[in-house]
């Protein structure tokens, strides 16, 4: 399945985990003794991706909250590489 | 345990704990990293001592917490310490042997929130699985980890390379395979603790480790959308050392058994005085105390370190390594070939690849040390002269 495709409802693989960390102000995804520091924008995506909002859901979200921003492609992308690293997967 | 992954701080803050909550363990590994002198830390912290622990090192930013040892099975209360981690915010790991372990307690795990678990192979057969481990665990071991996978745990699998296992690289991995691993770590021994005494028998050949690093190149491309291979190289062949622990203080804090904090879990073995939880905060231990501060930043460095420009890259390399090797723990690190001392290094490990060339394999070379409490007694009754002893 595309990740990016408008209908795919995307997850947070099993083995990661998504937190707010008060001591580094950011969305941190952790994995097996590791972790990654996400940016703003990333961290507006990733908070989304709940296993219910599909693709086209949290963009339409986005773009209500950030209405000057250009965001479709860059939320499309950002499941590319997300998904490439292994931190979602679509939903079956 | 590796960094990988671990974005450094510049901050500087303790963003891995790591909870060495007892040194028993049923197992006797030869290599194990723990202290030599394990029988001295019986005087353990309690539940409440960790659970202060944890929330003060949760507030200053720690993220991820590795429960290990010894085994950390042992502890009765890991449970509720496995709780409290997970109520605090922290990415909780736990680093067994699988010697235990049960379904019971598996499944316990997950209910108090357990993220991770990484489990240990000697060897990816029965016979030298136990032999190393100097105990029948490996069918046990096998049964766990695919406990591990159907409580649909992330699970790493370690296997600490060493000459008398590396030959076995191609088996070691399918066997991880077969078992579902997430990651598997393929770390090389590191020359202290247990390892040091026993390292004329488990220095890996050169031609051992280059043979190694191609099969691991050749799975990780044949495996890379299951499972991810780490192989961690020794650096004894190396012309430069490691960043060891990112640095000096700068992410890791290990908490061993009796409550003493540590910049790295080998650094027991330097002549330093070492913070105890028991008279500190941790706050006030990581910025405060003497033991943590002595190797941060660069002043501390002798030549040819100081005048060094690589200093930034590698901070020196690993204390452990320069006191152990070179009598001053501020020295480079002897790996590099700048070092004054790494033709002696070189010298070494040429000798006991020569040793291991001439070596009968039909023979019992010099008997392993193996680690356990009894060993450890007569080692520090007898430090001139060590007992070799063998618990076949
Ligand atoms: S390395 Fe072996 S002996 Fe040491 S703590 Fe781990 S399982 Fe026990
Ligand atoms: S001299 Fe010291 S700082 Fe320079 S490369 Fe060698 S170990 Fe690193």
């Amino acid at each position: 399945m595309d990740i990016t495709a408008d209908q795919t409802i995307p997850e947070i693989a099993p083995t990661f985990r998504l937190q707010w960390e008060k001591a580094q102000n950011c969305y941190v995804v952790l994995y097996p003794e590791g972790m990654v520091k996400l940016s703003p924008s990333a961290g507006e995506i990733m908070k989304r991706i709940d296993g219910a909002q599909s693709v086209a859901d949290i963009i339409s979200e986005l773009q209500q909250q950030f209405p000057d921003a250009e965001l479709e492609q860059d939320v499309r992308k950002f499941m590319e590489v997300a998904h490439d690293n292994g931190w979602i997967r679509a939903k079956q | 345990m590796t960094t990988a992954g671990f974005e450094q701080s510049s901050k500087g803050k303790p963003l891995w704990l790591l909870a060495e909550l007892t040194y028993k363990c049923p197992l006797q590994c030869p290599y194990c990293s723990n202290p030599v002198e394990i029988a001295k830390y019986q005087d353990e912290l309690t539940t409440e001592e960790w659970f202060r622990v944890m929330r003060e090192a949760r507030e200053m930013g720690a993220t991820q917490l590795g429960f290990s040892g010894g085994e950390p099975l042992v502890r009765k209360d890991l449970e509720e310490l496995i709780a409290e981690a997970r109520r605090l915010g922290f990415y909780t790991n736990l680093i067994t042997s699988g010697v235990g372990m049960d379904e019971d307690r598996i499944k316990a795990f997950k209910e108090a929130g357990l993220d991770h678990i990484q489990i240990s192979f000697q060897a990816s057969n029965e016979e030298l699985n136990n032999y190393l481990a100097g105990t029948k665990s490996f069918n046990h071991k096998y049964e766990m980890a695919r406990l591990v996978k159907k409580y649909e745990y992330p699970m790493v699998l370690n296997i600490v390379l060493h000459r008398k296992n590396i030959e076995q690289i191609d088996d070691i991995i399918n066997m991880c395979n077969d078992l579902d691993a997430d990651y598997v770590e393929l770390a090389s021994t590191q020359y202290y603790g247990w390892s040091r005494i026993n390292i004329d028998q488990l220095l890996p050949t050169k031609e051992q480790l280059d043979n190694a690093w191609q099969v691991t190149q050749k799975y990780k491309e044949k495996y890379k959308d299951k499972m991810k291979l780490i192989y961690v190289i020794p650096d004894y062949y190396e012309t430069r050392p490691k960043p060891c622990m990112n640095g000096w203080g700068s992410v890791f804090l290990t908490i061993v058994p009796d409550g003493t904090a540590l910049p790295c879990h080998a650094a027991h073995q330097l002549p330093i005085e070492f913070p105890n939880v028991r008279d500190w905060t941790i706050e006030g231990l990581w910025n405060d105390s003497e033991g943590f501060n002595v190797f941060r930043g660069f002043d501390w460095m002798k030549e040819p370190c100081r005048s060094c420009p690589e200093k930034t890259k590698d901070f020196g390399g690993c204390r452990c390594q320069a006191y152990m090797l070179t009598g001053d723990a501020r020295n480079a690190d002897p790996v590099c070939d700048k070092s004054p001392y790494h033709a002696e290094l070189h010298a070494d490990v040429e000798r006991i690849n020569k040793l291991a060339k001439e070596q009968d394999p039909n023979k019992d070379e010099k008997p392993l040390m193996f680690r356990n409490m009894r060993n450890s007694k007569d080692i520090e009754k007898d430090a001139k002269k060590p007992h070799l002893e063998t618990t076949e």
